[in-house]
């Protein structure tokens, strides 16, 4: 067995995730499926490879170069707020997370 | 009144006077009233917006002006790239009231060129899944055989296009949710290179393989749109400076004698017996217009879905984040914070989507990540080796778009780990960065669609849309 029961809570706990008691037992037996497949990469010696973290070789990347940091309007707080679930404007309102 | 629209078609139609925009997008929602309660292809339709750019068309055809390339032309957008004003869904309850305050950059360059757009289209939730059936909408069904699956994730993009809902769309392909959908409801559908098409205002499942591409009913459509939307774009820094050939003046020159690489390591076990006889047909329909054919070697392909669902589970893990009940979106309310992101993630959130973000936080969690996402990585770096060796020796490769034609609703959304194997010949060019097309190759008797995927070597768009565009005239779609 790859992944357990605790696994899959820890996990669920780190992302901020409820799951059913279920789900947690669907998607460890699903998960442990796929990575029990995911070791055949194992077989790959992979000891002198780089691994890939730019898709965009090293000349394109000189292409997409950023933009100049440049101030523009930008008065979209309404907008924005406007589809929050609990606005108070020009704030976003959440739970009570300090105790006085 | 025709009824298969093309790009030509409607500015021919505009210049002559024989229908109005404003009459043709009427048209078009006509035809979506009678056939989408089947389809269930569009999410929301946009006929105000529409009316106003149908309008504007008919200002430029009454006063005499130049029409812009795409004018009239109806289109629809996957529910994933935001559209100002209309609900964005990404086929999630998550996100079931959100309303972006501005459009994707392919958005409004579909516009500016003088498109109309007449709604959004269903898709996997979050573009997740390979069948369409992960929509919290309900699933598409296939326009050319309704008891099956038009896959995914842009199944309603491709199904409104071959449907005759839209004359183009646009779509998001990560590991194959352009091209497959493409094949399975017999069009073409292309994802260009990584960096060609902003992804500004695309929401995000996984950055490092994203695009937006277009499915169209031809080769010379899917060209036109592909030139409108790529480019820079200032507001997204993965899209290149690297200029846009003029597509569809490259499709009109004559064929040279290209070598295209066949690799055998597509052609092994798992592949269906019918799909095969139809890709070895179009291959020899390639050697008939002059192309040498290669035998190559890409010999880490049958890594790549294990490499595949590694990156791209750990980066939805991470892009999905923002979820929280707190800007936008659902909210299920709990006196604390953190309970209020556990309810509100676990019960706008479906099945496909909380499996991979369990997965992927896993494969980044600490013990885990050198074991896993460190080596997807480095198979990634392998697999990508693989097209850039393939393409010292050829021009473009052939392979089959999916190794099944299109299945029946509900005969695999039981098994997540046979439905990631299926995208075996798709995910390869999404880990690579390289573009790719995939163009109807014949029908299993008659009826069932099978698509031939084109690929080219990074930025090589030109040339893989010249090769589509050969094999789609000389009969491939009958192959």
């Amino acid at each position: 067995m790859k992944i357990s029961r605790e696994d899959v809570l820890r996990v669920a706990e780190l992302a901020y995730l409820d799951l059913s008691e279920a789900e947690l037992e669907t998607y460890r037996a699903q998960i442990d499926e796929i990575l029990e497949y995911i070791g055949k990469l194992n077989e790959l010696d992979t000891a002198k490879v780089e691994p890939m973290a730019q898709v965009l070789t090293t000349d394109q990347q000189a292409d997409a170069t950023l933009r100049e940091d440049l101030v523009v309007p930008c008065a979209v707080a309404e907008d924005v707020l406007a589809h929050a679930p609990d606005p108070e404007p020009p704030y976003f309102r959440v739970p009570k997370v300090i105790e006085r | 009144m025709a009824t298969n629209w093309t790009i030509d078609a409607v500015r021919e139609a505009l210049a002559a006077k024989k229908i109005s925009a404003r009459e043709l997008a009427a048209d078009f929602y006509k035809r979506i009233e009678a056939r989408n309660p089947e389809l269930n292809a569009f999410l929301a339709l946009t006929p105000e917006r529409a009316r106003r750019q149908a309008d504007r068309i008919d200002a430029l055809v009454a006063a005499g002006s130049p029409l812009p390339p795409l004018a009239g032309v109806p289109v629809a957008i996957k529910d994933v790239i935001s559209t100002r004003g209309t609900k964005t869904t990404c086929g999630s309850k998550i996100l079931e009231n959100y309303t972006p305050p501005y459009d994707a950059t392919a958005v409004e360059r579909l516009e500016a060129a003088g498109a109309v757009i007449l709604g959004k289209t269903n898709c996997d939730e979050f573009a997740m899944g390979s069948s369409n059936e992960n929509s919290a909408y309900g699933p598409v069904k296939n326009p050319l055989a309704p008891d099956r699956v038009p896959g995914g994730s842009s199944g309603g993009s491709a199904a409104v296009v071959a449907a005759g809902l839209a004359v183009a769309s646009l779509g998001t392909d990560t590991g194959g949710s352009i091209r497959q959908p493409g094949s399975f409801c017999g069009i073409p559908a292309m994802m260009g290179s990584y960096g060609r098409v902003s992804r500004y205002g695309l929401i995000a499942f996984a950055s490092s393989l994203d695009r937006i591409g277009p499915f169209a009913t031809q080769v010379k459509d899917v060209a036109a749109i592909l030139r409108t939307i790529a480019g820079r774009d200032a507001n997204d820094s993965t899209s290149t400076t690297a200029p846009v050939p003029d597509y569809l003046a490259e499709l009109a020159k004559p064929l040279k004698r290209l070598r295209v690489g066949i690799p055998k390591d597509y052609f092994g076990e798992g592949m269906d017996a019918d799909v095969r006889q139809k890709i070895e047909a179009g291959i020899a329909l390639f050697k008939k217009l002059g192309c040498e054919l290669v035998d190559i070697r890409m010999p880490h392909t049958d890594y790549a879905i294990a490499a595949y669902y590694i990156i791209a589970t750990a980066e939805a893990s991470s892009n999905l984040a923002r979820y929280d009940g707190v800007r936008y979106g659902l909210r299920v309310e709990d006196d604390s914070l953190l309970a209020m992101y556990r309810k509100t993630r676990g019960k706008g959130f479906g099945p496909e989507v909380k499996r991979r973000i369990v997965l992927g936080t896993y494969v980044l969690s600490a013990g885990y990540y050198d074991a896993y996402y460190l080596k997807g990585q480095k198979v990634r770096a392998l697999i990508a080796q693989d097209f850039r060796d393939a393409f010292t020796k050829v021009d473009a490769i052939l392979t089959p778009t999916s190794p099944v034609p299109p299945f029946k609703l509900g005969e695999r959304t039981s098994d997540p780990l046979q439905m990631y194997l299926a995208d075996i010949y798709t995910v390869t060019g999404s880990l690579a960065g390289v573009p790719g097309i995939s163009v109807p190759c014949g029908k299993i008797g008659g009826k069932l669609p099978v698509g031939l995927q084109i690929f080219g070597p990074a930025f090589g768009e030109a040339r893989v849309l010249q090769l589509a565009h050969a094999f789609e005239q000389a009969g491939g779609a009958e192959v």
